[in-house]
Parts: structure tokens; C-alpha cells; sequence
């Protein structure tokens, strides 16, 4: 097959291994979840199904499947089955602009190398920002149509939240474009090649700790995971926006939590983290995106360590300090980064 | 060739969704189709080389502007249209008149039309002028707004300081004393 | 590659139908969002004709309609809520006391 053809269809198969890579991670993480949180109570997790448990996933998936599908009598028919399909179809989209590898050309298979991601757009920041924000609908819409007083509450706090957070993300995001004079993340990444003193790598969380750690803060208030979960708190508000949902409908608002939390994951790696750089001998050979999965894989226990450590706030805790303390310190943030760009010239 | 089938999917989208928002009785779906409109409306930005432009549509308006609606409708819990008896027997419900108001908008799609066609080169290609990669690229875009557009661009975040202000005055409930 | 001519047409049929929505509606939200209409299709034809003289000025005056738009969005629904807080109603026909 001439090289056109087999351009686009490795490009094919590239998207189709990144929605593979997403489903699995998904189902990955609902296991990864629950055994570290067994570890971390000093219990095994899910430890029946399978070999240590490793099945639990899919025992999950075929009981949410096998359930009766639910509708309140005066629930909005539309927008009750548009909430969940606006959640998970936000959720995936979000990865697209993501880049989670070099350019290969699979050993000289190409002529031209190949780059490794579904779509490389010159304002990917922006795209990926634009619909995670899109998600709010999907909460907002479930928590109005569900005709319900525990899941209306627990929608407009879950929107309130996830709005407010998107302004320390926006910040955030903002010093680290400024640091890298680029929207494009496969040019973020690309400005993190290479060593400082041999032997530091030049990624921007050296250059930027405190945005860093103000990033993966709105990354974890804008997905809804603990400490910022009061939202869908079981003890508070009857699981929130989803209450009312069972079966399909039910299982695609946690696996859009799941998939959110892996872009959320992903892009900071490719922001702050440096993408799939750092180890020169993986570069040669064409396999970044196995370091760039390891360290992927770091914020997502992370992330899951954070949860089952550390209390919930209460809604007016999170919202004073997304707005307080957040908020102003990523303006801070950016104004110190401005100022420290004009003073070195960089 | 897909350039134009892409250009008719997304302006009939965004024609059609707008003309669905303002027939719909339940202000909910108003919204949601002004959303549909308005990415199809990025899309066009897209295809008019302007990738900032298209983002910030979908981040401002559909992700911004669109939840703001979204909360007052929500909160407010509004009736319906025509759900009160006066509503109901008001002089502009009755078929004549709605049907002279579609036939004005009619007539003033004409004239607009007319109007926009008689504009020099509207006959020409759209990207025939101007290098596509530096328009489409941030760095361009930034350079003008700073330069050219400075006093606009402060005194447009003067404006959204005052309507912050007035917004939250005006929406404030009266203190009971 | 698709004529200027177009684009126009686009935008002067979605700005009629927001200006049919305005003025036929009766709910104070649906004539908002009518405003709404009519503003982005002056934004299609901003871009549009930005692009066809081959500057970017049509897209910079798209962020200043943008924030013009939100500002006035921001202010328009919180006179709604402040006169949904005296009548009950979203009709504008039931605020009309200052009429002879």
C-alpha cells in the first residue's frame, strides 16, 4: 500500500488506540481506586473476582448494565438522557488536542514521522480548556432534569464549583504559556527537551512549583474528586446530581469522572511534567509515551491517595477558597513568572 | 470540495438551531439549541482560519454566557409562556399577528441579503488575500490587540468591572431591617 | 474555497431571526437570547470580512463584541431576576405601570 493510504491508516489507528487507552484507563482506575484504597485501610481491595481482584471492573460493569433503567415520571425526557451523554462526550473530547508521544515513524515503516496523538491543533490549550468546560452541562443538566430537590442542589453546587475552579486553572494554565510563548502543547512539551547542569531535566514544574501545585488543585475541584466532592457526598446530598440515574445512564457520569481525571492528569504531565521527555535512551527508540504513561500514572495515584487521606470540605469552604486563596495566588503566580521572563529575558 | 459540504452542514446547523430557539416554548431547550448554534457558529470560525476566535466563542458564549442563562432559568423557576389565563387571551397570541411578524422577518432577511450582496467582492473566494499560517497563528492576533487596540482592550476591562458590579447590586437581595 | 458572499448570507438570516425573536416573544429570558443571536451573527460577519481583507482586525473586534455581549448578558438577567422578584412573571407585558 502506497504511503498515503498507510499514513492514514496508522492515523486511524492511532485515534483508536488513544479511545482504547481512554476505556481502559477508565476501568483501570474504578479497580486501581478501590485497591489503593484497601491498601491504605490496611484491608485488600476487590480480591474475589479474578486474580486479585483484577476482574472487579467488569463484574461492575455487567451489574450497572443488567439494572432497570429508571426515569422519574416528571423528569425533562430530553434533557434527562442529554445529561450523561453531554458528560462522557465532554470527557472524551477533552483528550483529542492531547499529545502523549513523539513523532515515530514506526522504525522507517513512514517516510514522514507520524505524530503520536489524535489531533495536534496550534491553540490545544484553549481546545481542551473550551470543553472541559462544556462538562458543567452535562452535571447542571442532570441535576435540573432529574425533578428532584437533592439532585437540583447538588448540580448548581457541583456547576458552581467546577466554574469557579476554571479561573485558577485558566491562570494557572496562562503562566505556563507565557514560560513556553505557545498555545500548541506538542510545543510545550517540546520546550522541556533537554537538561539543565546534565542532569535536571527542564521541566517547567521546577520553574513554576507553585503553579503546579495550583493546577493540580482546580484540576482536582474541576473533576469533582475529593476534598472537593461535598457535591455527590453520599452523607450530604444522596450522591447529588446522580441520584436519580441508574443503570447506563448512571455509569457514564463516573466514567466521565474517571476519563476527566485522566486528561486532567495528562495535561499537566505534558504542561509541567514534561510530556514524554527525560530519559534520552526511551527518546531514540521512539518510546516516550511509555514514560509519559508512567508519569501519567504518578498524578492519577496521586490524585487517589488525596481522596482517601484528606478530609471533605464543606461547599462554602471550597468556594471561599477557590476564590480567596486559589484564585489570587494564581494571579500572583502569573504576575511573579511575567516578572521574572522580563528580568532574565528568557 | 469537503470545505463547502463542511460549510453548508455548519450554517445549516446554526440557522436552523437559531430558528428552533426562538420557537421554543421552554426556555430550557432555548438554551440548549443556542448552544448547538453556537459551536456549530465555532466551527465556521474554524474554517474562516480563525482558531482563537473559535475557542474563545465556545469558551465565553457556550461555556460562560450560556451557564449564566442556564442558572437564572434554573433558579427563577420560571413559568412556561402563555401559561397564565391573561397571557392566553393577549392580543399578540392570535395567529395573525405572529404570522405578519414571520413575514416582516421574512422581508428584512431580503433586504439584509440584498444589501450584503451589492458589497464589493462578495463574489470572491474568502482567503484569497492574506497568508493563512500567520492568521491563524495566537502571536499575530496578540500583537495587533496590544498595539493597535490598546485603549479598547483596557477600557473593555474597565466595562467588565462595572457590569460585575452593577450585575451583583442589582440581583442583591433587599436586606430586611 | 467558499465566497464572502455566503458567509453574508449566514449572518443576515440568523441576525432577522434574532430580531423576529425580540420582537414576537413574549419571556424576558428568550428575547436575551434573541440579542444573543443577533450579536454572534455580527460576529460571523466581523470574521468574515476580516479574513476576506486578509487582517486580523475582524477577529479582534470579535473579543471586544464578546465581552460587550457578556457584560450586557451579566446585567440584562440580573434586572430579570430583579423584576421577576416583583411580579412573578417573565412576560414584558406585565410590567407595564408606567403606561398612560
Amino acid at each position: 500500500m502506497d504511503q498515503a493510504t498507510l499514513r492514514f491508516v496508522i492515523q486511524l489507528a492511532i485515534i483508536g488506540v488513544t479511545f482504547f487507552m481512554l476505556i481502559n484507563a477508565s476501568a483501570a482506575l474504578v479497580l486501581a481506586e478501590r485497591k489503593i484504597m484497601g491498601f491504605m485501610q490496611q484491608r485488600y481491595g476487590p480480591y474475589l473476582v479474578g486474580p486479585h481482584g483484577i476482574l472487579q471492573p467488569l463484574a461492575d460493569i455487567v451489574k450497572l448494565l443488567f439494572k432497570e433503567e429508571l426515569r422519574p415520571k416528571d423528569a425533562d425526557k430530553w434533557l434527562f438522557t442529554l445529561a450523561p451523554i453531554i458528560s462522557v462526550t465532554a470527557a472524551f473530547a477533552a483528550f483529542a488536542p492531547v499529545p502523549w508521544g513523539a513523532e515515530t515513524t514506526f522504525g522507517g515503516l513512514l517516510d514522514m514521522p507520524v505524530k503520536l496523538g489524535v489531533a495536534d491543533v496550534n491553540v490545544a490549550v484553549m481546545v481542551v480548556f473550551a470543553i472541559t468546560s462544556m462538562g458543567v452541562y452535562g452535571i447542571v443538566l442532570a441535576g435540573w432534569s432529574s425533578n428532584s430537590k437533592y439532585s437540583l442542589l447538588g448540580g448548581l453546587r457541583s456547576s458552581a464549583q467546577m466554574i469557579s475552579y476554571e479561573l485558577a486553572y485558566a491562570t494557572a494554565l496562562a503562566s505556563v504559556i507565557m514560560l513556553a510563548g505557545s498555545l500548541s502543547l506538542r510545543e510545550m512539551v517540546d520546550a522541556q527537551d533537554g537538561f539543565w547542569l546534565g542532569f535536571i531535566p527542564r521541566w517547567y514544574v521546577f520553574l513554576q512549583p507553585i503553579g503546579f501545585l495550583i493546577y493540580t488543585i482546580a484540576g482536582v475541584a474541576e473533576t469533582n474528586r475529593a476534598p472537593f466532592d461535598f457535591p455527590e457526598a453520599e452523607q450530604e446530598l444522596v450522591a447529588g446530581y446522580n441520584t436519580e440515574y441508574s443503570s447506563v445512564r448512571f455509569a457514564l457520569f463516573p466514567q466521565a469522572e474517571y476519563i476527566n481525571m485522566t486528561t486532567m492528569a495528562a495535561v499537566a504531565t505534558d504542561l509541567y511534567l514534561g510530556g514524554w521527555h527525560g530519559i534520552p535512551l526511551l527518546d531514540r527508540f521512539g518510546l516516550g509515551w511509555l514514560w509519559f504513561l508512567a508519569k501519567v500514572g504518578v498524578i492519577l495515584f496521586a490524585y487517589i491517595w488525596i481522596r482517601w487521606t484528606v478530609p471533605r470540605y464543606r461547599y462554602d469552604q471550597l468556594m471561599q477558597f477557590g476564590w480567596k486563596w486559589l484564585f489570587p495566588a494564581a494571579v500572583l503566580n502569573l504576575l511573579a513568572t511575567a516578572a521574572f521572563m522580563l528580568y532574565f529575558n528568557a | 470540495m469537503p470545505e463547502t459540504v463542511l460549510f453548508y452542514v455548519f450554517s445549516a446547523v446554526a440557522v436552523g438551531a437559531s430558528l428552533l430557539v426562538i420557537g421554543q416554548r421552554n426556555p430550557m431547550y432555548s438554551i440548549m439549541l443556542l448552544i448547538t448554534a453556537f459551536g456549530a457558529l465555532s466551527a465556521l470560525y474554524i474554517q474562516l482560519d480563525a482558531p482563537f476566535v473559535a475557542m474563545a466563542q465556545i469558551i465565553v458564549y457556550a461555556g460562560a454566557i450560556m451557564v449564566l442563562f442556564l442558572f437564572v432559568v434554573m433558579l427563577l423557576n420560571a413559568p412556561q409562556e402563555d401559561a397564565a389565563q391573561w397571557d392566553r387571551t393577549h392580543p399578540l397570541r392570535r395567529p395573525g399577528v405572529s404570522r405578519f411578524g414571520a413575514m416582516l422577518a421574512v422581508l428584512l432577511t431580503v433586504q439584509l441579503v440584498w444589501a450584503l450582496l451589492r458589497v464589493t467582492d462578495a463574489g470572491a473566494a474568502v482567503g484569497g488575500r492574506g497568508n493563512a499560517a500567520e492568521l491563524t497563528s495566537v502571536r499575530s492576533v496578540g500583537r495587533v490587540l496590544f498595539t493597535d487596540y490598546m485603549f479598547a482592550f483596557e477600557a473593555t476591562s474597565v466595562l467588565i468591572l462595572v457590569a460585575m458590579v452593577g450585575a451583583v447590586l442589582l440581583a442583591a437581595r433587599e436586606e430586611k431591617r | 474555497m467558499i465566497p464572502l458572499g455566503h458567509y453574508l448570507v449566514v449572518s443576515a438570516i440568523m441576525f432577522a431571526t434574532g430580531t423576529a425573536g425580540v420582537f414576537l416573544r413574549r419571556n424576558l429570558i428568550t428575547i436575551l437570547l434573541s440579542i444573543e443571536i443577533m450579536l454572534n451573527a455580527v460576529n460571523l460577519s466581523f470574521v468574515a470580512f476580516g479574513r476576506s481583507q486578509g487582517t486580523v482586525d475582524g477577529q479582534i473586534i470579535t473579543f471586544f463584541v464578546m465581552t460587550v455581549a457578556a457584560a450586557e448578558a451579566a446585567v440584562g438577567l440580573a434586572i430579570v431576576i430583579a423584576l421577576f422578584r416583583h411580579r412573578e412573571s417573565l412576560n414584558p407585558d406585565a410590567f407595564t405601570s408606567l403606561k398612560w
